[in-house]
């Protein structure tokens, strides 16, 4: 199924790179292993942010709402209903949508600047949810002692070790990277990149285009739920600050670094963000200065992100040769 | 009945400071769409660097200034340097202007480390006025003289001079005001100047009642663009009415739900947006 999805190339980087995901990482240190399942979870969220934003063309600024929906369900009902990991799974997911179907009325009205303000005030509705709301969601304490998913299906391991947890995010990225990939490809991923091009073309060649961006959003909403309720269990802890406007803006930069509109290059993006914000503050305690410059880097030497960069390159490289040949 | 004056006066008090903020952030999004995730770090910074100014001189006036003439040149610095090349590249505004944001939030760490400070005020605005049974701080009063003196400034500038005229016709339609003569260039960095600067005041002015402490930019940032959302980008009118509801609801909102408080920030907003997606005031 997915190989039809890819071109040739394309087949044998992926290939190559999952290959790697699944052998190496168990030889990982702690530290190292913890890295690479955030970033696995994340890259998620940043996947499903491409959707309306790479594919669509709308930059939506409260995407960290979604996540934080489906990190809440996870806190409230494994810690207070005992709930397990499918129902929660199905309630973070859906709930997401729901929320997702509910912003959409609003925030789809608009384009542009106007697009940006409403989610990003949208978002904002959640988070003060998330901070005030203290009966439902504790406040600022936030959540604490998360129990790691029980998933039944008679699996052997115990989710709460590292590895087996490693593996179980690394099968929710698989997932959520056909099922992204799919939506993409499909007809209806097509519209959604005419309309990212020329929507009054769209409109006038008879697509109803209001509701092929609702839908596009729906989706990025669920998935980004999906993202929420493995990052909570991953974490065992949910807090407001999981879903302030901070986690909304990385996860765009994560996309824009990555390379918009690829889903491959929001995953990559999702990696280098991880590693970075760790691993530079093992070093220094200046390290929002660093990602501050990387913010701006990313827009002054690589707008159109890491994937469009190495496309240009091989592009030039190969028209080089043709030139050279010719 | 005092609890309501009380939380009235309040909510009208906060809605100045927010005018500060926000009044000048609407001109720079009407006028040219820039989503300036940097102005809460004026805000911040403003406060800073009045607060030092303050230390060293003894004066709040020379403090206030200082703030306003740093914050001024940052913002400037900052729209030539890279905003003004992102013209209707949202994306690119936003990450750009967040990066700045998190390095001046570092820098201002770095410099004025993570305690929280005062601003001393001026001796003559402490105090309180009375007011029947009711006890007015001086201070906030001093709050809403400077907001309503900005507001009315601004709406006469923009309203009966030549060079207001000329920044109705950049917001109207940039193109058509290139092309009558207008420097749309020289208006668009004074206003982006101008938008930084009052920041900056509304940072002082709020660092001598709510303090000045890291994370208090991003802390109010949503504030401004709720006003902004609200009101309607580039209406001076807009920002105005915008900052006073939102101050109110802010108000309202934390005495009556104190749990629900943001929700009932944010929730009239969206109904707002519902009906009119570009603000009470704003135009598409």
């Amino acid at each position: 199924m997915i190989a039809r999805l890819l071109a040739g190339r394309e087949r044998l980087i992926l290939g190559a790179f999952l290959l790697v995901l699944v052998v190496v990482p168990p030889f990982f240190s702690g530290f190292l292993l913890a890295l690479v399942t955030q970033a696995l979870i994340l890259a998620i969220l940043s996947m499903s942010l491409d959707i309306i934003l790479g594919y669509t063309g709308l930059a939506s600024l409260g995407h960290a709402a979604y996540l934080g929906i489906g990190a809440y369900a996870v806190g409230i009902l494994s810690t207070r209903y005992g709930a397990g990991f499918w129902t929660v799974l199905l309630v973070g997911v859906l709930g997401a949508a729901v929320v997702a179907a509910v912003f959409g009325l609003i925030a789809l009205r608009a384009t542009g600047v106007y697009f940006l303000m409403i989610t990003l005030a949208l978002g904002m509705v959640v988070w003060g949810l998330a901070h005030r709301w203290v009966s439902v969601t504790s406040g600022d304490n936030g959540i604490a002692s998360v129990p790691r998913p029980r998933l039944g299906l008679g699996l052997p391991w115990s989710f709460s070790d590292a590895v087996p947890f490693y593996y179980l995010a690394l099968v929710a990225f698989l997932l959520a990277f056909t099922l992204l990939r799919v939506v993409v490809s499909s007809p209806f991923g097509q519209t959604l990149v005419g309309i990212r091009e020329s929507e009054s073309r769209m409109r006038t060649l008879g697509y109803h285009v209001w509701l092929h961006k609702y839908i596009g959003f729906v989706i990025a909403g669920a998935v980004g739920g999906f993202a929420g309720v493995l990052w909570s269990y991953y974490n065992g802890f949910v807090s407001p600050a999981d879903l302030e406007l901070a986690t909304s803006v990385e996860t765009l930069l994560m996309v824009a670094l990555g390379g918009r509109g690829t889903l491959y290059g929001p995953a990559l993006g999702a990696a280098v963000i991880v590693l970075l914000k760790n691993l530079v503050s093992v070093y220094t305690h200046r390290w929002l200065l660093i990602l501050g410059a990387v913010y701006i880097g990313t827009i002054v030497y690589a707008p159109e992100g890491i994937v469009g960069a190495i496309r240009q390159w091989t592009e030039r490289t190969r028209r080089d040769k043709a030139w050279s040949s010719g | 009945m005092e609890f309501l004056l009380i939380q009235l006066f309040n909510g009208v008090s906060y809605g100045a400071l927010l005018f500060l903020l926000a009044g000048g952030l609407s001109l720079i999004f009407g006028m040219m769409r820039i989503v300036n995730m940097t102005h809460g770090s004026y805000y911040l910074l403003g406060g800073y660097v009045a607060l030092t100014v303050i230390w060293r001189s003894g004066y709040f006036v020379l403090g206030l200034l200082a703030a306003m003439l740093v914050i001024a040149c940052i913002g400037i610095a900052e729209w030539n340097a890279f905003l003004k090349r992102l013209s209707g590249q949202e994306l690119g505004q936003v990450l750009t202007t967040m990066g700045f944001a998190l390095i001046f939030q570092d820098l201002a760490l770095v410099v004025w480390g993570g305690d929280p400070y005062t601003i001393p005020q001026p001796k003559f605005l402490s105090g309180s006025l009375r007011a029947g049974n009711l006890f007015l701080p001086t201070y906030r009063i001093f709050i809403v003289a400077v907001a309503a003196a900005v507001a009315i400034v601004l709406w006469l500038v923009l309203g009966r001079t030549r060079i207001g005229a000329m920044m109705r016709a950049t917001v109207d339609d940039p193109e058509m005001a290139r092309g009558v003569g207008i420097n749309v260039h020289a208006i668009s960095m004074g206003v982006f100047a101008m938008g930084a600067m009052l920041a900056a005041v509304a940072g002082v002015v709020a660092g001598g009642f709510v303090g000045v402490y890291p994370g208090a930019d991003f802390e109010i940032l949503p504030y401004a663009f709720v006003v902004v959302i609200m009101g309607g980008m580039g209406s001076l009118k807009g920002a105005l009415i915008g900052s006073l509801i939102v101050g109110l609801l802010d108000n309202f909102g934390k005495a009556l739900f104190p749990e629900l408080s943001y929700f009932t920030l944010f929730a009239p907003m969206a109904i707002i947006l519902a009906v009119r997606p570009t603000g009470l005031f704003g135009r598409a």
